[in-house]
């Protein structure tokens, strides 16, 4: 397992859904399956592995955490500060590029997905 | 040999600079990147990132003459080797993961010695999220097997981006029609769009450029002393753990020491003014630095130098097709080199993408950067000028003790003094923003109430089971 980080089990809860969030992870080795709930039902809306970030919108919204983050076999994960993160953005905006760019796919693919959804109803 | 035309090229020194627009890269534009340490090879990994956004095609040569892959002096360039959290984080967030081949440790608290007793500081995450690193392949004699060059890592990723490196020693720059010769030992010359000079604060050529009669002035540098005790990894974790260990040791002369563990390592970094032998004996002879070796004994170390280190950035670091980043340019004061390297690669390569490579492009873009860590670096000197105080004063130093035990004992406690600490050691937090954290009243009235507490009798901490052993250490006599 990687020297940073926090360690995290398999199975073990990361984020919970509906809880406030200050701050983003990083992924440093392992798989996390992002899961949100609905209607006392579970939907899994992908996996994502070393390299990946998540928790960022939280961040920018100030909103609560839209999934929940679990982890699928063990993980580390390294946590990213608000204050480090925002005021990094502040200080050198292009740090937000990587974050755009992979929130611009993730928006690519969901509408992707929601379109076939469309197709198949 | 450095021959530029004239004094103009400085332009901010002469106040002639020439207008921007005409000095910009271009497809096919080529760019020397002298010396591959980290400032280099993340200049040349952001430029050829930014180039590609905006479909830029321009070539990078890194030159470096040294090999990572070797261990001791031939491989080293002779650093500490800390990775601080915040830079940590910024990388983590580039998507430049750093593997655990070249973390040698992750560390997730500093250990404050003191003649008055020791106080562990745990990182505020309870995360490690300091990188312990080697910037070569490992002291001299090591085994190369499984680790890997922080200074290597970075120059792969910098290849993988396109750069091409040049494993060549480079003696030479000078103008060339309104472009840049670059003069190589070998007998290699060849002409650039930009050069830029990342070849650390020891490198020969700044020192031509000064004294070619430029108005240039390279950086002021203070030696210090680094060298590598072989534990092994048991020892470590037993004695050091995963903890930096630092010392506030009322000895002349210095400044700030540190014993790094990596691997089957420890690295000792000391500064001081003017580090010599008698410095080195007297820290080496200390109490609390033995009580960190097995049985008290400090063993003989396997590789050691007495590298210089930037203390005030190069003026100006810039001129028309050139620029001086890393060490050879602006730095933070005594912490988080890497973190400064890492922000002036940044700022530079916006500047040369985004904006062009004249002397008023970079005294409007790059200038900035490199004037606000100078700022920041007068607060720095203010901070470890107080520290110096501290270490003089035991009265002082118990306060300062009391406090932060108090803090580590408590989770619900604020931890000022614990965060002021963290922030100075780690280099986390802008010089400005800590010492800004020492005016506010409640650290100083929390302070003015630990230096009573700390100097009356009954003052051992109690409720603080990961002060335990500190608790068990706390000098109240």
């Amino acid at each position: 397992m990687s020297s940073l980080g926090k360690h995290y089990e398999d199975g073990e809860v990361i984020v919970h859904q509906g809880e406030n969030g200050n701050c983003m992870y990083v992924i440093q080795e392992g798989t996390v399956d992002v899961i949100a709930s609905a209607d006392g039902r579970e939907l899994h809306l992908r996996s994502l592995g070393a390299n990946d970030f998540f928790g960022e919108m939280a961040l920018f919204e100030g909103e609560t955490r839209t999934a929940t983050i679990r982890s699928n076999g063990p993980s580390q994960i390294l946590t990213i500060d608000k204050k480090s993160l925002l005021g990094g953005i502040h200080e050198d905006p292009s740090l937000a590029f990587r974050i755009l760019q992979t929130m611009s796919y993730r928006i690519r693919d969901l509408t992707e997905r929601l379109a076939r959804c469309e197709e198949e109803t | 040999m450095v021959a530029l035309d004239g004094l103009s090229l400085f332009g901010s020194a002469s106040g002639d600079l020439s207008p921007g627009s005409d000095r910009t890269l271009v497809d096919g534009s080529r760019v020397a990147v002298i010396g591959a340490g980290p400032a280099g090879s993340m200049f040349s990994y952001f430029l050829l990132n930014m180039a590609g956004t905006i479909a830029l095609d321009i070539d990078v040569d890194l030159f470096e003459p040294r090999l990572f892959s070797h261990c001791g002096p031939a491989g080293c360039n002779h650093c500490g080797g800390v990775v601080s959290e915040s830079l940590v984080q910024r990388l983590a967030t580039e998507g430049i993961a750093l593997p655990d081949s070249v973390v040698q440790r992750g560390l997730e608290s500093y250990t404050l010695h003191m003649d008055v007793g020791d106080v562990e500081i745990a990182t505020p995450m309870h995360e490690r999220r300091i990188a312990a690193i080697y910037r070569g392949n490992g002291p001299r004699e090591s085994e190369p097997l499984k680790s890997q060059s922080f200074d290597g890592f970075l120059q792969q990723l910098a290849s993988k981006k396109g750069a091409n490196l040049v494993h060549r020693l480079v003696t030479g720059v000078r103008s060339d029609a309104d472009r840049m010769r670059v003069d190589c030992a070998d007998g290699f010359s060849d002409v650039y769009d930009l050069v830029v000079l990342a070849s650390g604060v020891n490198s020969r050529l700044e020192k031509d450029i000064e004294e070619s009669g430029a108005q240039f002035r390279r950086p002021n540098r203070i030696k210090t002393f680094i060298c590598e005790f072989k534990l092994g990894q048991d020892v470590i974790r037993e004695t050091l753990g995963a903890s930096m260990h630092v010392f506030l040791l009322d000895i002349p002369r210095l400044e700030f020491a540190a014993l790094i563990p990596k691997g089957d390592y420890v690295t000792l970094a000391l500064l001081g003014d003017d580090v010599n032998e008698e410095l080195m004996d007297r820290f080496f002879s200390a109490p609390e630095v033995r009580n960190c070796f097995s049985g008290g004994r400090i063993p003989k170390h396997v590789c050691h130098c007495y590298p210089r280190m930037n203390s005030g950035g190069a003026k100006p670091p810039f001129a028309d097709r050139m620029v001086m980043i890393g060490d050879c340019g602006t730095t933070r004061l005594f912490k988080d080199g890497i973190g400064a390297a890492y922000r002036a690669a940044k700022a530079a390569a916006r500047t040369a993408v985004f904006h062009g490579v004249s002397a008023a492009d970079f005294e409007k873009h790059y200038l900035p950067m490199c004037q606000k860590v100078e700022v920041d670096n007068r607060y720095g000197r203010v901070l470890f000028g107080v520290a110096s105080l501290v270490q003089r004063a035991r009265f002082a130093r118990r306060g300062v003790l009391h406090m932060t035990v108090s803090e580590q004992g408590k989770s619900e406690r604020p931890k000022r003094m614990s965060d002021v600490l963290w922030d100075l050691f780690s280099g986390s937090a802008p010089y400005r923003e800590v010492f800004l954290r020492t005016l506010r009243p409640a650290y100083i009235a929390d302070l003015l109430r630990h230096l009573v507490a700390g100097n009356i009798g009954s003052s051992r901490i109690d409720g603080n089971p990961a002060a335990g052993k500190e608790g068990e250490r706390y000098d109240t006599h």
